[in-house]
């Protein structure tokens, strides 16, 4: 009876801990569960939903949103190759040096910088967006509770206020946002990215390419680290039998 | 240590040191031959598995020290380049943030046994004392640790903390600055908490071999509470104990391995993932789960404390939250003077059995109440509105009464139930099925 009010405390415990953060915050909360190909002890990245989710990021994101913790070499992870990578920092001009004169100069960028930021420093980006300053992404499906799913369901969240809510000038009223105001305007329309390999090309798709390409950006050792748990598990699971067995054997003969 | 009589080795090079300076000898006597209670359950794994964390602690710690910067300007910086550009640096990293808490989770279960089996009763209560000592000082270390990254929750939970010792009378503003060493929690107090959060691990190492030194003078205490009086009541310590302990940490390890690479950041907050802001507060600043308990305990006391009816304030509530905070755990320390009891075990005293158990869940239930809003509404009892604070206020009460009410009272009025001659006697009870539960 004790050994299993014991479990049951441990049980509960176990469960409770994690939630012990979750119920925060104020206001309608809708996340949106989203069935994502790395969830689960075994997930991985889907590549091509990745190299699109880049694509979104670059062509909308990027405009107002740095991802400075992510270098262009990384992208190699996702499935380009060297030269395409060497082309993909090219677009970009960074400033560099100062040089043996002492000049400072701008050069094409290389696959060892980070992704270049919208914006100088992050008084210039807050400024030229109402005073909201854009997040970085880097960290963002980290950052917040939820995740990708968090990811996902604000960029689809943006609804009409309800009866009631006045909303400032140049806010909008999304259910996902914590207080449900958010600067942001709708980023993604229908049509708005061009995707070359057929997938549709709709507004849900586009978030949730890119809630996958954050969430590569913030663990872009996931697959890495799982891969290596199962085999750590498997390894101590054998270990765990055999010293178990090891040990029933010497204590055999205690009474 | 000492220079008594020794049976020499066959080995010639093992002879040799050890002729010279008795190492070998040592390490026999204490962990070879050391005669231990043959009935230890599982519950008696943990001080090994607590050892294993603060060694893994220490060297994932050293190695991380070697990637990180204690500057505002760099610290988040240098956490995130560990995590993507250092080779297996997210293994080392998570290995450590994760490791706290399994540290924290074996030390809780440890003192658990302590408390439930009666470990901390004549004659270890000194013993008892250096346990509680060596966790106030990982409660400190973690504490400190959880500032290095400089996110969102490192610089407001340092502020809350760091505050709390404001509530001192006259001089709590004093130390409180002299704390961060400026006006508020900046570059000054992170450079502070990153050299003593170096420390105070090797500090711990010094109190856990005084914790250790005493135990191998008293001898384990087991599940029946009663010493050994014969050979037949103990086994060598190696292989008995070594094997058992062996198996037990593996399986810790493996639960351990779960978090680390399938769910990493489960036991930490997301708002740590933004770099420090001064200027921005979290909507609710929560401290790590292990110090949820006593957090609640702190905001539990919501009153002055005075006399009634007048202006009279004696303690503010600021301070009584402090106070009460501290007194939790000083009571932990106290408790083989207010539980007088000549039983150890729990097996055979009911009541306190209960009591404990009752205090066990009390300390679940606080933990729970400390992650969550303080004043947070519940539900309605009539015209009442029952809300979190409440609930930790009665749970906290229970806390303080079953160290300064409960056991003192039990001292000596419960009646202990029959008991065993010895350990052996003991343990065949339980192989012919009589077993008590425990």
């Amino acid at each position: 009876m004790f050994k299993k009010m014991m479990l049951t405390t441990a049980a509960v415990m176990a469960i409770s801990v994690p939630q012990a953060h979750a119920a925060e915050g104020t206001g309608v909360h809708e996340i949106v569960d989203v069935p994502f190909s790395f969830e689960g002890p075994f997930g991985t990245y889907d590549k091509a939903s990745l190299q699109r989710g880049l694509q979104v990021y670059r062509q909308v994101c990027a405009a107002c949103h740095s991802l400075k913790r992510v270098a262009y070499r990384n992208l190699e992870d996702i499935g380009y190759s060297a030269e395409q990578v060497k082309t993909i920092a090219g677009e970009v001009t960074v400033m560099d040096g100062p040089n043996d004169e002492g000049e400072m100069f701008e050069r094409p960028g290389r696959p060892a910088d980070h992704f270049k930021s919208p914006f100088a420093n992050d008084k210039a980006a807050a400024s030229a967006n109402g005073g909201a300053l854009p997040p970085d992404l880097s960290l963002i499906t980290k950052a917040r509770h939820g995740g990708a799913d968090y990811v996902y369901s604000l960029l689809t969240g943006y609804a009409e206020a309800p009866e009631g809510v006045v909303l400032a000038e140049g806010k909008h009223y999304n259910k996902a946002m914590d207080g449900n105001v958010i600067a942001m305007a709708p980023p993604l329309s229908d049509g708005l990215v061009t995707y070359e390999d057929g997938t549709p090309q709709v507004a849900t798709q586009y978030a949730k390419d890119v809630a996958t390409f954050l969430t590569w950006a913030a663990e872009p050792e996931m697959e890495q680290r799982k891969k290596m748990g199962v085999k750590v598990l498997i390894f101590l699971s054998i270990f765990a039998v055999m010293m178990y067995a090891v040990k029933r054997q010497i204590w055999k003969n205690v009474h | 240590m000492s220079a008594g009589p020794r049976t020499p080795f066959q080995n010639p090079v093992v002879e040799w040191v050890d002729s010279r300076l008795p190492v070998f000898t040592l390490l026999n006597k204490e962990y070879g031959v050391f005669p231990t209670p043959k009935n230890f359950n599982y519950f008696w794994n943990f001080g090994a598995i607590a050892m294993f964390m603060l060694v893994t602690m220490i060297v994932t710690g050293i190695t991380l020290a070697m990637h990180y910067a204690a500057d505002t300007t760099v610290a988040f910086d240098k956490v995130e380049r560990v995590m993507r550009d250092v080779n297996y640096g997210w293994l080392i990293r998570y290995i450590h943030m994760n490791g706290a808490s399994f540290f924290f989770i074996a030390v809780f279960v440890h003192i658990f046994r302590g408390m439930y089996y009666g470990s901390y009763k004549t004659p270890r209560e000194l013993l008892w004392i250096f346990g509680v000592i060596i966790f106030l000082l990982m409660m400190a270390t973690a504490f400190m640790g959880y500032v290095l990254p400089w996110g969102q929750m490192s610089f407001w939970g340092a502020t809350v903390i760091t505050n709390l010792f404001s509530a001192i009378p006259v001089v709590g503003t004093s130390i409180v600055e002299w704390l961060w060493g400026g006006f508020s929690v900046d570059n000054p107090t992170l450079n502070r908490f990153f050299a003593l959060h170096y420390l105070l691990p090797f500090v711990i190492v010094g109190v856990v071999f005084l914790h250790i030194w005493a135990l191998h003078v008293t001898g384990s205490n087991n599940p029946s509470g009663i010493e050994p009086k014969t050979e037949k009541d103990t086994l060598p310590f190696h292989p008995y104990y070594t094997m058992k302990d062996s198996f037990g940490l593996v399986v810790f390890v493996a639960i351990y391995s779960v978090f680390i690479f399938f769910m990493p950041n489960a036991l930490g907050h997301p708002d740590n993932y933004t770099p420090a802001n001064p200027m921005v507060t979290p909507a609710h600043i929560v401290p790590e789960w292990y110090f949820l308990p006593f957090y609640a305990i702190l905001r539990a006391v919501n009153f002055d404390i005075g006399i009634p009816f007048t202006d009279i304030v004696f303690i503010e509530a600021k301070l009584g939250g402090v106070i009460a905070m501290f007194g939790s755990i000083i009571l932990v320390a106290l408790m083989p003077f207010l539980d007088k009891h000549p039983v150890r075990s729990a097996r055979y005293r009911p009541k306190f059995r209960i009591a404990l158990i009752l205090y066990v869940l009390s300390v679940f239930a606080l933990g729970k109440i400390g992650g969550m809003p303080a004043d947070a509404p519940l539900f309605h009892i009539g015209s009442f509105l029952l809300t979190t604070t409440h609930i930790a206020q009665l749970l906290t009460l229970y806390y303080f009464a079953f160290f300064l009410a409960i056991l003192p009272w039990l001292s000596t009025r419960e009646k202990a139930l029959p008991m065993p001659d010895s350990i052996h006697d003991s343990v065949l009870a339980c192989k012919s099925g009589k077993c008590c539960d425990a």
